[in-house]
């Protein structure tokens, strides 16, 4: 069965929801009859099954995570969801302070297994509505971080967040869930899988290589792993061999096959849609450094967004997200030169 | 009030019990200040001192299968929970057999078998986190109630305000237990608000509201009970303001001088242990003989528990990395 990532997604949490009762989810415009499932129809319709476990919210994110927080540590398993990750901030304290926080202040007898689905990527709604989320909570001992690029990939990590014991982030773009008719977003992706029957999940903590490559190793997630295959392709006609690595997972990494990767190829590029300080590139390229410098053949590069808000302009917006040709032009640079 | 009834529902042992409680929090603060002020105690302390009646008068109406959610000033709700004096000391001194494992400290004392989730030191956040407590209790209709503790000051709070307001659309079994000791921190509460009484705030989510004398332990158990009862049937959230002091600083080495001599003294006459001694002697349930005995076995526990706290194994200083996920390894 051929799903876009929002329809794969609302299917993983129906079936999680009648595999375990103690899944619920909870936010915003999720279960209104009538309303959209969400802001990105992920859980439209899921009401009409499980109408005591849709819980829609006040426009409250303090609330969400902190319900989502205590309901979890009585042994319940949230979904919490904001409508843009951007609202995150809202709820930091109930995220970085509680959940993140709790089981290790306890001294390991209490468990926060919940899951937060946070909606990201630039897309045309300037600075508060349109924020790469990711790196705020890269530094955020407690959470493990998930960022499926792929609907099939939204599946097996939706389906392993729910079953984790440990509080777990969910980065979905927006530009990935297929959205169509007056929903649909301009400059989507098609992010559609074929989904098999059976009960599968992808391990978190489990990273993939998208295209096998000699000459140089991409690194990205979301997006950006799509665009670093489109910028693969532009390179390869010049005979350059890249590699595409998607994470699927920013914490813990898989630094093992990201190690791998670049002990083969000898060079490493890491893009981001998000500015590059503080950024995913300062993690992965110093664990890079740090643990395998004697591989590297150049400089590890960054190529990310710059240090700036999201700007809302389309022209300023297009320079902003590194493009595929501009990922293709650093790299192409980088192998001149190296 | 009517206090014959209240002392013939109780019974003599529970009484007896609940008076013991609120010695051992006194007795333990005062212990807790001066090993502290002489250096001998590692952090920082909030103590609890003049508010004990409210402990352990909302705590007197609970069942063991309910929980608290207590704030940075935890150790008058771990003993009305029933965490013993051990666990909690072995844990203000960072020692391996804490109730957390030394990972928490003063501020973070619980222990969910005894149902107290740990005290939370962010001012408020323990209250949306009581709302998704009960949330739970109602969705797997456990017949349970959730009691969050907090202070005049989390009532101006963003997370008051939508926790109670969720508490209330969702028509959770939890109780807000708003313990008014005037201040937060060094702020009089008369500085920060223009309303004379926390408990109208209730009227803002359709919540039904309460107030106790926070000084009279028999007048809590009473409106804690009530409000228990209501929860416990479906009926509702309740927020319980109860109106109290506390005779010590906001914590460690504050003398507390923003506080009026007379304020001070307008509240100790009120006491909360003289006069539920002034009670229980009157009703023949205590003497003073029994009271000095109290005191004193009280006293012994708490040497005890000091000598073990002090006399714990450290942990060691790679546990620093247990306890942080529950299925994988902190990565280096």
């Amino acid at each position: 069965m051929k799903l876009s990532l929002a329809e794969a997604l609302r299917m993983a949490i129906h079936g999680e929801m009648k595999r375990d009762n103690h899944v619920f989810c909870i936010g915003e415009d999720i279960g209104i009859t009538g309303g959209y499932g969400g802001a990105f129809t992920v859980t439209l319709g899921l009401e009409k099954d499980f109408r005591e476990r849709m819980i829609d919210t006040p426009i409250s994110e303090i609330g969400i995570f902190g319900v989502a927080c205590g309901a979890a540590m009585m042994g319940m398993r949230p979904i919490a969801d904001v409508q843009y990750g951007d609202f995150l901030f809202c709820a930091m304290d109930q995220i970085v302070n509680q959940i993140a926080k709790i089981r290790y202040m306890s001294g390991g007898k209490l468990k926060v297994p919940v899951v937060m689905r946070a909606p990201v990527g630039v897309t045309g709604r300037g600075a508060q509505h349109a924020q790469n989320l990711e790196t705020y909570f890269l530094s955020c001992p407690g959470i493990k971080l998930i960022a499926p690029a792929t609907a099939y990939d939204a599946v097996g990590l939706l389906r392993a967040a729910v079953r984790d014991d440990d509080p777990v982030m969910i980065f979905e773009h927006k530009l990935l869930y297929g959205s169509k008719g007056p929903r649909q977003e301009i400059g989507v992706l098609d992010a559609s899988s074929e989904i098999p029957e059976e009960d599968y999940i992808v391990p978190i903590g489990k990273g993939i290589v998208r295209r096998e490559g000699s000459s140089v190793t991409l690194i990205g997630s979301l997006m950006m792993m799509h665009y670093s295959l489109i910028a693969a392709e532009i390179l390869a006609k010049e005979g350059i061999d890249c590699e595409v690595i998607d994470p699927r997972t920013l914490w813990p990494l898989d630094t093992e096959l990201i190690f791998n990767s670049v002990m083969k190829t000898g060079r490493v590029a890491v893009i981001e849609e998000s500015p590059k300080q503080g950024g995913i590139g300062a993690e992965i390229g110093m664990q890079i450094a740090e643990n395998i410098p004697d591989y590297l053949l150049a400089p590890i590069q960054r190529i990310a967004a710059p240090n700036t808000p999201v700007p809302f302009a389309p022209v300023m917006e297009n320079f902003y997200v590194p493009q595929p040709e501009r990922i293709a032009a650093e790299v192409r640079k980088m192998i001149e030169e190296n | 009030m009517d206090y014959k009834k209240i002392i013939e529902e109780l019974g003599p042992e529970k009484l007896i019990t609940m008076y013991r409680q609120m010695v051992t929090i006194r007795q333990l603060e005062e212990s807790i200040k001066y090993l502290f002020l002489e250096g001998k105690m590692p952090g920082t302390i909030h103590q609890y001192t003049g508010m004990e009646a409210c402990a352990v008068g909302v705590c007197s109406a609970l069942l063991d299968k309910d929980i608290i959610a207590s704030t940075h000033r935890p150790n008058g709700h771990a003993i009305a929970k029933g965490l013993s004096l051990k666990s909690i000391l072995a844990e203000l001194y960072g020692k391996k057999t804490g109730c957390s494992k030394g990972k928490g400290g003063a501020m973070h004392i619980g222990n969910i078998d005894k149902g107290m989730i740990n005290g939370n030191a962010i001012v408020g956040a323990n209250i949306p986190i009581a709302v998704g407590i009960a949330l739970a209790f109602k969705l797997k209709k456990e017949g349970r109630v959730v009691v969050s503790f907090f202070g005049d000051g989390a009532t101006n709070e963003g997370a008051f305000h939508e926790g109670l307001n969720m508490a209330a659309v969702y028509n959770v079994p939890a109780i807000f237990v708003c313990e008014n000791n005037q201040y937060g921190a060094s702020t009089n509460i008369k500085k920060v608000m223009k309303i004379d009484h926390i408990v109208n705030r209730s009227q803002a989510y359709g919540m039904r509201g309460d107030t106790g004398d926070g000084m009279n332990v028999l007048d809590v158990y009473c409106k804690t009970k009530k409000a228990v009862e209501l929860a416990r049937s479906g009926q509702g959230p309740t927020l319980l303001e109860l109106v109290t002091f506390r005779y010590c600083g906001h914590s460690r080495k504050d003398p507390n001088n923003y506080m009026s001599r007379e304020e001070k003294e307008y509240w100790k006459k009120k006491d909360s242990i003289i006069f539920i001694e002034k009670i229980l002697v009157k009703e023949q349930i205590l003497n003073n003989e029994k009271i000095n005995q109290i005191g004193k076995k009280v006293e012994e526990e708490i040497a005890e528990a000091i000598k073990y706290g002090q006399e714990a194994p450290e942990p060691s200083p790679e546990e620093t990395y247990t306890d942080v996920y529950i299925n994988m390894e902190v990565p280096k």
